[in-house]
C-alpha cells in the first residue's frame, strides 16, 4: 500500500472524508473515489452504480466498489441528480484502480446547489485529515 | 527435525466430466420395462438435458481423481480455527447408513418410524444435558440456519411481549453469520467493542443496552478463544432490560462438562453438530445446527416437536406461538444419527475430556509459538489461539503467505485474517483429536516457515508449489464470473 | 477413548510447557459460578459392538429396516441410487474436508462442484446455479426473498396453494418478522394453479408456483409468464422431483426468473427427510442477488485452470448486516454426489429413468381405477396423482404395511381438509408391474 506522501491527489479536485473526489465543470459535478481508496480497496472487481435520473442528498448512498475480499459503499459529495454513470466500468472494473481520475470516474450529477462545493475538502485539507 | 508430512506423489490430470463423455455412453444398467411405453405430449416435453455419457469406470476414476485433489481431516492437520476440524469416527457413517435410517420415508407415519423418532427425542435430551437448556429442536440444516431459528425465536418472544424492539448488540468478536442473521429478523446490529483484554465488559454492554434493543448475540468462548469471564454479569444487565442473551455454541467443543450456557443466563444457543459432534462437513456441508432454549421460549421452537406418551414417541404441531417450519422435513436427520452415536461412543467423561484436551493443544501450541508469531492477545485460550504477522511484516511476509507455505509442509492452514479485531490474523484450533507429535510437527513447521520469512521469503511469496495448482487469480475469477461449463 | 491420542505422558508433558499443573487448571479463567457443579448425566459409553447393536435395534423400530414398497413422493422419492454413488461420496478427501476456503488443496470439491452448477443449470435451462442449499423448502425461501428485495414497491408475494405445503410453511416462517406477507394462488377444479387469480392481485412482487405442483400436475408455465410479464414481476417456479426434467420442457424455457427445487431424487438416500439438496438456479441478470456460495473458473499462477469461491462479496462474512442471506455451510457433499449420479446416468439415462417413472405412475394409476378408484383429475402428471379411495381403504391401508409392507399412498385430509378420502401415489422406477398388481388386487 501507498504510503501518504506516495498518493496521486489532484489539486483540481474537492474531497471528502469518506474518499470520494469531486469536479465541477459547466454544470455538471464528476465523481469518483481517489487514490487513497482505490489503493487501500486493492483490485476493483466490481462497481455498483445507481441509475441515471436517480436522486440523491449529500452523504447518501449512491453505489458501492467491491475488491475480491471487500465492499466498500461510495456517498455523495454533494447532492444532486445522476445525468451520467460511467458504463465502461461494468466490463473493466479495473479502470478506477488504473486511472480513478479520468477513465475511472463513477457517475455525473447535475447538482441541486453547487454551493455545496464549498464544504468539501481541498487537497491540503484532505491530507491533513488523512494524517489524523 | 523430523521430516514433515508433505512431500510430491502421483497425481493425475483430470479434465471436466463433459470432455470425457463419449455418445452412447451410460454407466447404469436400465431396468427392463415392464409396462407399456406412454409418452408425454409433445407440447410438454422437453430436450434431454444434455448430461456427460460415461462408463461406470470413468465415472469412478473422475470422483478418485478429483478427491485426490483435496485435503480432509483424514490426509492431515486441519487446525482451521472457529471450525473445529476434529476426526469423524467411521463408526457413525456405518449407523447412518443402516437401511432402517438411510432408508426411512420422512411420511412413512409416526407408528412405523418410532426408531428415528426415538433417536430425536434422546438426541435433543442429550444436546440439552449437554448446554444445560430446557427445550431443543434439531431441525435447523446448519450453524447460520440455527442462529436465524435463534433470532426468529427472540423476535417471537419480544413480539408476544406486545412490544417489538429494533436492535440487537453485536461483540467485535462474533462469528460473521451474526449480523446477516439478525438482519433477517429486522434487527440492526449495534457493534460492540471487546475490551483491551479481548473479552466484553460489562460496562461496555450496559451503555448500550436498553428497552429497544432485544438483546445480544455472544459468542463464548469468543472468535479470539477466550471465555467471556463476565457472562453472568452481562446476561443480567440485558435481561434487567427485557433482553435475551443468544449464545452462538460454535465453540462448544471448548466447554462440554464444564460450563452450561444455560445455567448461566444464555436464553438461545445454537450448536454446529458437524463441529462438536463430530460430524464431517462434506466439504461444506450437509450440517445441522441444533437450537436449545430455556424454558420460558420453548412455545416459541418450530414445529414438528417431538413428544413422547409412555414408550410412545409422536410430532406435535399444534404449537400456537411456534416460530414455524424451517425445515421441508425435521432437519438433517442423517447428521443427527452420526452426533447421536458419537455423543453415546464418547460418554460424560468422554465428551469432558475432549474439551479439556482440546482446550490443552491450543494452549500447547499458543506457548510453543508465541516467541516465532506475535500473539496479540497473551493469555489462557480455550481451544484455539489468534496469532498474527507482525513479526514478520518487516519481511514483507504476510498471513497468507505463510498459510500458503504451510501447505507445501502438508497441513492445512489455520483461519486466516478472521477474527476481524485482530489484523492479519491467524487462528489455530488443533481439535482434541491430534497427538502430542503431530502437533510438534505443526509447531516445528510454522518455526521452519518463519526461519524462510526471514532468509528466503521468495520460498514463501511463490508458496504452495506442492499442491495441484498454485496460487489462483481470484481477481479475474470475480471480474469476469464463468460459473458453469 | 479410541478417538483422543493423549497418553498421560503427552498430557504431563503439554502441561508443563503450558504452566499448568493440571488439566483443571487449563479452565481457570471461567470463573467458579460460572462452572457446573455437576458432571454431565448422560448414558454410558458404548464400545463399537454395544453401539452397533444398540443402533441396529433403534433401526429396526423404523419399517425401512425391512425394505419396502413405496408409493409415496411428496418432496422424498424412492428412487435408485447407483451403488457406485454412495462408494464415491464417502471417500474421505470430500466428506472430511472443510468449505474450499484454501483452492489449492481443495480443487477436487471447487471443480466437482462447478461441474455440478454446470449440469444443473442444463437441467434446469438457466443461467446460474448456485454451490446449493439445505433443501428445496429453504431455497424457495431465499427466492422469496429476493423478489422482495428487488421489487421494493411491493410487499406480497404470491405462492400457489399447490407449492409442497411445508416449503409455503417455511416461506412463511422465514417472512414473519419482515413484514412481508405470503398471498396464496388458489387451485381449480382441474388441480392446477388458478392463474386467473393472480390477476387481481395488487403489491405483489413475484409469483412461485410448483411444477410438477404437490398433485404431480404439470403446471402451464408459459401461461403464467404471460401474466408474470404483464404485470412485471418476479417468476419463480419450484419442484420436489428433479427427475422430471429428464423429459419435461424445462422452467428456463418458459423464461423464469428463479427456479428452486428438491434434489434428493439425485442420488441421495431418503434417509427420514434429510439432508436433502437444495437446488438454486436463476438467470445472469440475477447473479449478484443470488444467496449462498457459487464456483468460478478462474487459472493460478502458471496459467493453469483452477476453480476457486467467487463473487463472495455477497456473502454475510463480507457484508455482514447487509448480505443477501446469512447461508453458510450448505449441503455441499450431497451437491457432489447429485454431480456423480448425473454422470452416472448420463443423458441416455436420465431419459430413460424419467420416461419409466411416468410409464409407471400412468400404470399405477390405470390398475387403480379398474380396482374402483376415483381418478380425480385429468391432468398431466409426471411420477404422483390423486385417486379418490372407496371406503375402508384406510384400514386396508395400515393393513398392507403391517403385513407386506407397502406404503399405499398417502393421505390428503392434513393438508388440503376439503379433501377427504383423497390420496397421492406415485410409483418410480423401482416399482414392478407385479407389486403394482398386487396392491390393486389388494385394495380392489
Amino acid at each position: 500500500m501507498k504510503e501518504i506522501n506516495d498518493l496521486n491527489l489532484p489539486e483540481d479536485v474537492k474531497y471528502t472524508k469518506d474518499h470520494e473526489w469531486a469536479k465541477f465543470e459547466k454544470d455538471t459535478v464528476t465523481i469518483g473515489i481517489n487514490d487513497y481508496a482505490q489503493d487501500q480497496l486493492g483490485e476493483i472487481v466490481f462497481v455498483e452504480l445507481p441509475e441515471v435520473g436517480d436522486a440523491f442528498s449529500a452523504e447518501d448512498e449512491f453505489g458501492s466498489v467491491e475488491s475480491v475480499k471487500a465492499v466498500s459503499e461510495m456517498y455523495m459529495p454533494i447532492s444532486g441528480e445522476v445525468v451520467a454513470v460511467n458504463e465502461n466500468l461494468e466490463d473493466a472494473p479495473e479502470l478506477v484502480n488504473e486511472d480513478c481520475y479520468q477513465g475511472g470516474w463513477i457517475i455525473k450529477i447535475k447538482p441541486s446547489d453547487p454551493t455545496e462545493m464549498d464544504g468539501l475538502m481541498d487537497k491540503t485539507a484532505y491530507l491533513e485529515m488523512l494524517k489524523g | 527435525m523430523t521430516r514433515q508430512p508433505g512431500t510430491k506423489g502421483l497425481i493425475f490430470n483430470e479434465p471436466n466430466v463433459w470432455d470425457k463423455s463419449r455418445e452412447g455412453r451410460c454407466a447404469i444398467s436400465l431396468p427392463k420395462a415392464d409396462v407399456d411405453r406412454v409418452p408425454l405430449e409433445p407440447a410438454l416435453t422437453g430436450d434431454t438435458p444434455d448430461l456427460p455419457q460415461l462408463s461406470e469406470l470413468d465415472v469412478v476414476r473422475h470422483y478418485t481423481r478429483l478427491s485426490q485433489w483435496n485435503f480432509g481431516v483424514d490426509s492431515g492437520m486441519y487446525p482451521l480455527g472457529s471450525c473445529t476440524m476434529k476426526y469423524n469416527p467411521k463408526t457413525n457413517e456405518v449407523q447412518a447408513a443402516r437401511q432402517g435410517f438411510a432408508g426411512a420415508h420422512p411420511l412413512a407415519g409416526e407408528a412405523f418410524s418410532q426408531g428415528a423418532l426415538q433417536l430425536m427425542y434422546d438426541l435433543e435430551k442429550y444436546l440439552a444435558e449437554i448446554t444445560g437448556f430446557a427445550g431443543m429442536t434439531l431441525q435447523p440444516a446448519a450453524g447460520a440456519h440455527g442462529e436465524l431459528a435463534g433470532m426468529l425465536i427472540i423476535h417471537a418472544y419480544h413480539a408476544k411481549q406486545g412490544r417489538q424492539r429494533s436492535k440487537i448488540i453485536i461483540p467485535d468478536t462474533a462469528h460473521g453469520t451474526n449480523p446477516a442473521s439478525a438482519t433477517l429478523c429486522g434487527y440492526k446490529s449495534v457493534n460492540l467493542a471487546s475490551g483491551k483484554k479481548g473479552v466484553l465488559e460489562p460496562e461496555a454492554v450496559a451503555a448500550v443496552m436498553d428497552e429497544d434493543t432485544a438483546g445480544i448475540m455472544i459468542t463464548n468462548p469468543n472468535t479470539l478463544g477466550l471465555f467471556e469471564r463476565n457472562i453472568k454479569e452481562i446476561c443480567d444487565i440485558v435481561h434487567a432490560k427485557g433482553g435475551l442473551v443468544y449464545g452462538d455454541g460454535a465453540n462448544m467443543n471448548a466447554i462440554m462438562g464444564i460450563v452450561k450456557p444455560g445455567k448461566v443466563g444464555i436464553d438461545v444457543l445454537h450448536l454446529n453438530l458437524h463441529k462438536t459432534f463430530s460430524t464431517p462437513h462434506g466439504g461444506g456441508g450437509p450440517g445441522s445446527g441444533p437450537v436449545g432454549v430455556v424454558e420460558k421460549l420453548i412455545p416459541f421452537l418450530p414445529i414438528p416437536r417431538i413428544e413422547k406418551d409412555l414408550d410412545t414417541f409422536r410430532f406435535v404441531t399444534e404449537c400456537p406461538d411456534s416460530i414455524g417450519r424451517l425445515h421441508t422435513f425435521y432437519g438433517h436427520f442423517g447428521v443427527m444419527i452420526k452426533a447421536y452415536a458419537y455423543i453415546l461412543s464418547m460418554g460424560a467423561k468422554g465428551l469432558l475430556d475432549v474439551s479439556r484436551l482440546a482446550v490443552l493443544n491450543a494452549n500447547y501450541i499458543k506457548e510453543s509459538l508465541k516467541g516465532t508469531l506475535n500473539l496479540p492477545y497473551d493469555m489462557p485460550c480455550m481451544h484455539e489461539c489468534v496469532f498474527n504477522d507482525a513479526h514478520q511484516k518487516k519481511h514483507h511476509i504476510t498471513t497468507m503467505d505463510m498459510a500458503k507455505r504451510l501447505l507445501d509442509y502438508g497441513f492445512h492452514p489455520p483461519t486466516v485474517y478472521f477474527p476481524l479485531v485482530v489484523e492479519g490474523a491467524f487462528m489455530v484450533e488443533p481439535t482434541e483429536t491430534e497427538s502430542k507429535e503431530d502437533i510438534d510437527q505443526f509447531i516445528q513447521a510454522v518455526k521452519a516457515i518463519a526461519k524462510e520469512a526471514e532468509t528466503t521469503p521468495e520460498k514463501l511469496t511463490q508458496a504452495p508449489v506442492l499442491p495441484k495448482v498454485g496460487r489462483l487469480d481470484e481477481v479475474a475469477a470475480a471480474r469476469k464470473p464463468c460459473l458453469r461449463g | 477413548m479410541r478417538y483422543l491420542p493423549h497418553t498421560q505422558e503427552d498430557i504431563k508433558e503439554m502441561l508443563a510447557v503450558t504452566g499448568c499443573t493440571s488439566l483443571d487448571d487449563l479452565f481457570d479463567t471461567i470463573p467458579d459460578a460460572v462452572k457446573t457443579k455437576h458432571g454431565l448425566n448422560l448414558p454410558d459409553p458404548l464400545s463399537e459392538w454395544d453401539l452397533n447393536e444398540h443402533m441396529e435395534k433403534l433401526a429396526s423400530k423404523n419399517i425401512a429396516c425391512k425394505g419396502y414398497t413405496c408409493f409415496i413422493g411428496a418432496g422424498s422419492y424412492d428412487h435408485h441410487i447407483p451403488s457406485i454413488i454412495p462408494y464415491l461420496a464417502s471417500r474421505s478427501e470430500f466428506a472430511t474436508a472443510y468449505t474450499p476456503y484454501q483452492p489449492e488443496v481443495s480443487q477436487g470439491t471447487l471443480q466437482g462442484i462447478y461441474e455440478f452448477q454446470t449440469m444443473v443449470t442444463d437441467l434446469l435451462g438457466m443461467d446460474i446455479a448456485t454451490a446449493s442449499h439445505y433443501d428445496g423448502g429453504t431455497a424457495l425461501a431465499e427466492c422469496a426473498l429476493i423478489a422482495l428485495r428487488k421489487n421494493k414497491n411491493a410487499d406480497k408475494i404470491a405462492v400457489s396453494d399447490l407449492v409442497h405445503p411445508s416449503h409455503r410453511q417455511i416461506i412463511d416462517t422465514y417472512l414473519k418478522p419482515t413484514g412481508y406477507k405470503m398471498v396464496l394462488i388458489p387451485h381449480t377444479a382441474e388441480g392446477v394453479t388458478d392463474i386467473t387469480a393472480l390477476e387481481s392481485m395488487e403489491g405483489i412482487a413475484g409469483v412461485a408456483v410448483q411444477s410438477p405442483n404437490f398433485f404431480g400436475h404439470i403446471e402451464d408455465l408459459g401461461a403464467f409468464k404471460k401474466i408474470v410479464d404483464a404485470k412485471k414481476l418476479l417468476f419463480i417456479t419450484s419442484f420436489t422431483e428433479a427427475l422430471s426434467w429428464g423429459m419435461l420442457k424445462n422452467p428456463g424455457s418458459f423464461g423464469v426468473d428463479l427456479v428452486a427445487g428438491e434434489g434428493q431424487s439425485l442420488g441421495i438416500a431418503k434417509t427420514f427427510g434429510g439432508p436433502g439438496l437444495g437446488l438454486l438456479a436463476g438467470t445472469s441478470k440475477l447473479m449478484r442477488d443470488l444467496p449462498g456460495r457459487l464456483v468460478g473458473r478462474t487459472k493460478d499462477t502458471n496459467g493453469e485452470d483452477g476453480y476457486v469461491l467467487t463473487l463472495s462479496t455477497r456473502e454475510q462474512h463480507i457484508r455482514r448486516e447487509k448480505a443477501s442471506s446469512n447461508i453458510c455451510s450448505n449441503n455441499g457433499l450431497n451437491a457432489m454426489t447429485a454431480a456423480m449420479y448425473l454422470s452416472t446416468i448420463g443423458k441416455i439415462g436420465i431419459r430413460e429413468i424419467a420416461q419409466l417413472n411416468h410409464d409407471k405412475a400412468v400404470y399405477l394409476k390405470s390398475v387403480l381405477t379398474a380396482a374402483g378408484f376415483k381418478p380425480v383429475f385429468d391432468q398431466p402428471f409426471f411420477n404422483e396423482f390423486v385417486m379418490k379411495v372407496p371406503k375402508g381403504f384406510q384400514e386396508k391401508r395400515a393393513e398392507l404395511i403391517n403385513n407386506h409392507c407397502v406404503f399405499a399412498g398417502l393421505d390428503l385430509e392434513p393438508y388440503y381438509p376439503q379433501l377427504t378420502d383423497h390420496y397421492l401415489f406415485c410409483a418410480t422406477e423401482k416399482v414392478s408391474r407385479q407389486q403394482m398388481d398386487q396392491l390393486a388386487k389388494e385394495v380392489a
